[in-house]
């Protein structure tokens, strides 16, 4: 409810016509480059996610052997049959393309699912009672920052042997220490404003005041951290594809194709570089609807 | 100043212990170093033989404990693979990774100081818009990729650089720039911030009217005191860097403990991986103590609070 400044103890003609904070935010929303941009490449490559067993061209693990390393259409030697061209099997470039996005999606989605939960409930916790449990936690943390997180993946995953449930389950487990971190501060910030103290006096219980005082306003926050994490896993998730200990084959996991890919990249630089620039639009547009989260959300936080 | 220094040393005791129990005890859930040394075909008494020749059927704390006791002696065990002390395997092989850090490190900083420095003197400008275009762009570029396309480039196209091995020191810079440039968007926001700030406050308003020069201002006044939160970054992303050397490191096949890492990986080399994480860990302790240290020396209000 906005406070009325009018002498009559009526709202003035500016503050009637003055747009809802919801509609000032859509609207910075839709300016905002980076947020309409990023969003929409996102939007595009979940869609082709989504998809991709009606839109793809082929069976992405379908072999051809008469027709291995085509090359894609732009190229002299490319035909609209295979628009991405085929790798070394004869696979279809362009399925395997639209069936990796399921891999890297579902790999960031569920990773950052998995730290989300672990590391906003140690941070809120920390954040929220402080003393001995900050400092217990705040332990935790250092210590799992000082874990060198691919070296303890890979080793893991190599025991325990690769598939994509335990790439999902080591990711998780490993990268949520950024969650911790913000969400602890975020709710040191809001612990002890005036509306905590008033359900505090309310006799609510903590597990209420949590989730329905201080949650609906670190979730802000927690959205941006989210989209980093995001990406941070799927980055993850390729660089273990590709040192051949994360998604494995036949499979079409990103990282997995520019490995296979690197022997034939001097000849066929296409090989790697379709691949690769998938994985870099995907991280590149989550980096940006995340950044654009943060201005959108909480303009006055910029720079 | 020493009380600060001697907790905050105290904690980072603390952490490489629970790093290495934790690391010992994930490495022996996720697999049975008995059947991996036995290798492939051994029956199931080979295993049984191994198991009790190493001692892996005692109960996990004994283990640990015995570990626990020679390590700290600096006796990491024997590689099973290579048939050598692994403390030896590992300084062999540390001053290449060493290396390769401190140069991706120059590289980051001698990249991102320029650019943040330019556009925070002139924000929202052309090159500031242009600076945060690529610190985004780098941001999503993998480093696996990047490498795969520096090798694709400068070292097979226009054939500048050696895209393997680790004899000279050229072999490092491909190496450098790939694990370096990861870290700079960070600096370059930083240094940018932290300029900003400097720039608008009183001391450097009394400087400017002072008549002195607008470099002096700029590099004697303002960039000294900028710089400051880059240089705490710089040790941390160091030791960010070292845990991240084993995927460029088995790219370029550079001989470090990055690519030991790898090999020992793939060999099911326990002893060899122990010794790995922790050493890697306690590098990052040690380079957060120092950068912990020195913020509190530079600001005192951190070793009060």
């Amino acid at each position: 409810m906005a406070v009325s400044t009018h002498p009559s103890g009526l709202p003035s003609a500016e503050e009637i016509l003055e747009p809802s904070p919801g509609a000032k935010m859509r609207r910075r929303a839709l300016r905002h480059i980076g947020f309409t941009l990023g969003g929409g490449v996102f939007l595009a490559i979940v869609l082709m996610a989504l998809l991709a067993p009606w839109i793809a061209p082929h069976d992405p693990l379908a072999q051809d052997l008469t027709n291995r390393l085509v090359p894609p259409v732009w190229h002299e030697k490319g035909s609209w049959e295979n628009p991405l061209g085929t790798d070394h099997f004869g696979r279809d470039y362009l399925s395997r393309i639209m069936y990796g996005a399921r891999i890297s999606l579902l790999i960031g989605i569920a990773a950052m699912l998995i730290s989300g939960v672990i590391g906003t409930t140690l941070g809120v916790m920390a954040g929220y009672f402080g003393g001995r449990v900050d400092m217990v936690i705040t332990f935790i943390i250092t210590t799992r920052l000082a874990m060198p997180v691919i070296l303890i993946a890979l080793a893991v995953v190599a025991l325990i042997g690769s598939s994509l449930q335990i790439v999902i389950m080591v990711l998780g487990f490993l990268i949520w220490d950024r969650f911790a971190v913000v969400m602890r501060s975020a709710t040191q910030q809001v612990r002890n404003l005036e509306y905590v103290a008033a359900a505090k006096a309310a006799g609510c219980s903590t597990l209420r005041i949590v989730l329905t005082e201080i949650m609906p306003n670190i979730v802000n926050s927690l959205i941006v951290v989210a989209t980093v994490e995001v990406a941070h896993a799927i980055i993850l998730e390729a660089a273990l594809s590709f040192l051949g200990l994360g998604v494995q084959p036949p499979l079409p996991s990103w990282g997995l194709m520019i490995s296979e890919g690197k022997g034939m990249m001097f000849f066929q630089p296409w090989v790697i570089a379709i691949p690769g620039t998938a994985l870099f639009l995907l991280i590149l547009s989550v980096n940006m609807l995340g950044d654009g989260i943060r201005d959108v959300t909480a303009p006055e936080n910029r720079n | 100043m020493l009380a600060y220094a001697l907790k905050r040393f105290g904690v980072s005791i603390l952490v490489a212990i629970t790093v290495s129990v934790v690391t010992f005890t994930l490495l022996r859930l996720s697999g049975d170093p008995a059947v991996a040394m036995a290798g492939e075909g051994a029956t199931e008494s080979d295993v049984q033989y191994v198991r009790q020749h190493y001692g892996f059927d005692r109960p996990l704390v004994v283990q640990y404990g015995a570990w626990a006791a020679r390590a700290v002696q600096g006796n990491f065990g024997e590689s099973y693979y290579l048939k050598q002390p692994v403390a030896q395997i590992l300084l062999e092989r540390l001053p290449v990774t060493m290396t390769l850090g401190a140069l991706a490190l120059m590289f980051a900083l001698a990249l991102s100081i320029p650019l943040g420095v330019l556009a925070a003197i002139r924000p929202n400008s052309l090159i500031d818009r242009v600076a945060l275009t690529l610190a985004v762009v780098g941001q999503a570029l993998p480093s696996f990729f990047f490498a795969l396309v520096l090798i694709l480039f400068l070292g097979v196209q226009w054939r500048l650089l050696p895209i393997s091995g680790s004899d000279s020191w050229l072999n490092f810079i491909m190496p450098a720039i790939a694990l370096g440039y990861y870290a700079t968007p960070a600096f370059m926001r930083l240094t940018r911030a932290g300029m900003l700030d400097v720039l608008a406050s009183d001391y450097i308003r009394t400087a400017r009217a002072k008549g002195l020069r607008p470099p002096v201002v700029l590099f004697k006044h303002a960039l000294r005191n900028a710089i400051i939160p880059v240089v705490s970054l710089a040790a941390v992303q160091l030791g960010f860097m070292l845990g991240g050397s084993i995927v460029i490191e088995t790219i370029f096949s550079l001989n470090g403990v990055g690519k030991l890492a790898w090999q020992s990986i793939q060999r099911s080399d326990f002893e060899m991986m122990q010794a790995i994480v922790l050493v890697v860990a306690c590098l990052y302790i040690v380079l957060t103590y120092v950068a912990d240290l020195l913020n509190a020396w530079l600001d005192p209000r951190i070793r009060v609070g």
